[in-house]
């Protein structure tokens, strides 16, 4: 069990790392997405699967789905500035 | 500010904040170590006391359930606030979504995912309604369970269908049930003042622990929090289409 819970906070480090790693903001979404899961399974390892079933859909899917639409709208944006500006 | 200053100010603020930080490590009890009596308290009385197998719903719907409803409306002013700012705008204009067109972001999706996704709608639904209503015996709960309905608008317009999201979903039944699902909450509290206990207090029948039927008026709150936070997310997700797909500033690309 110890080893689990190890390999879990290694995981979770690693993840968050690359989280903060990652500059472009789509790739950065789907990144913590993946941090999201990371930390749901943590949850898991610690017996709390309330809170991991919460973080998962809470973690992995609304927020990086909300970062990704704002992004689509964002683009849209600097798209249209793009095309004055020809 | 020059950027030598800054960095000053950065570092010193920095060594005072990490100070502290270890300083509050330090006072931590042992990794393991438990040493609160209100969680070994909850274990011995709490399934006796409430009938609810699943002793983390009991204390989130009713030893603490003022809390929860407090947690509820925060999501509830945060969606609120979400609709009021992604409204359409004086200077911007509505358009029927074409899906066809090149660049807009409605997803020139694969029939794979189609497919995939649309199959996986009615397990989701399934699965969603099962967190919400067994919360009280099983880990998941109104907010779990709302959540996972959610996706499930999700997987529709995953699917290419940001029209048939749309019928699915009109934002009169959405409204609807994220208001019933926040006044629900309220009004099993007031259950408990208009049967001359406290507020909030669990006066329905407990039943047996283990039984669909059982725990009293936690599975009701459940109930509402799961019709409130689908009905939420639901909303939140078309609004950000709408703006994504539908709403558009003068000289946006179309």
């Amino acid at each position: 069990m110890i080893v689990l819970e190890v390999a879990v906070f290694l995981l979770v480090a690693a993840a968050g790392t690359a989280v903060v790693l990652t500059r472009d903001p789509l790739n950065q979404a789907i990144v913590a997405s993946f941090y999201g899961l990371v930390l749901g399974i943590m949850f898991l390892v610690y017996q709390a699967p309330d809170v991991a079933l919460s973080q998962i859909t809470v973690g992995a899917v609304a927020l990086p789905l909300m970062i990704l639409l704002a992004l689509a709208k964002v683009r849209a944006l600097e798209g249209s500035r793009g095309r004055d500006d020809r | 500010m020059t950027p030598r200053l800054r960095r000053r100010v950065f570092l010193a603020a920095a060594a005072v904040a990490g100070a502290l930080l270890l300083w509050g490590l330090t006072g931590l009890p042992d990794y393991g170590v438990y040493n609160g009596p209100y969680g070994d308290v909850l274990n011995r009385v709490a399934v006796a006391e409430r009938k609810a197998t699943n002793v983390v719903a009991s204390v989130t719907f009713d030893y603490r359930g003022v809390d929860t409803m407090g947690e509820e409306y925060i999501l509830f002013a945060a969606v609120l606030g979400v609709a009021i700012l992604l409204r359409a705008q004086r200077d911007e204009t509505e358009q029927p979504p074409d899906e066809d067109a090149a660049d807009r972001r409605a997803p020139g999706t694969s029939n794979a995912v189609r497919v995939i996704g649309l199959a996986l709608v009615g397990p989701v639904v399934l699965f969603g309604i099962y967190v919400v209503s067994h919360g009280h015996l099983s880990p998941g709960g109104g907010f779990q369970g709302g959540v996972v309905l959610a996706t499930a608008a999700l997987l529709v317009f995953l699917s290419g269908e940001y029209v048939t999201l749309r019928r699915l979903s009109p934002e009169v039944v959405l409204d609807t049930a994220e208001s019933v699902g926040a006044a629900g909450y309220v009004a099993v509290g007031l259950l408990g003042v208009a049967a001359g206990a406290t507020f909030l207090a669990n006066v329905l029948p407990l039943g047996h622990p283990g039984a669909l039927l059982s725990a009293g008026t936690i599975p009701v709150i459940n109930l509402a929090v799961g019709l409130e936070v689908a009905g939420g997310f639901v909303l939140l997700l078309s609004e950000f289409l709408e703006q994504t797909l539908v709403i558009r500033r003068p000289g946006e690309v179309t």
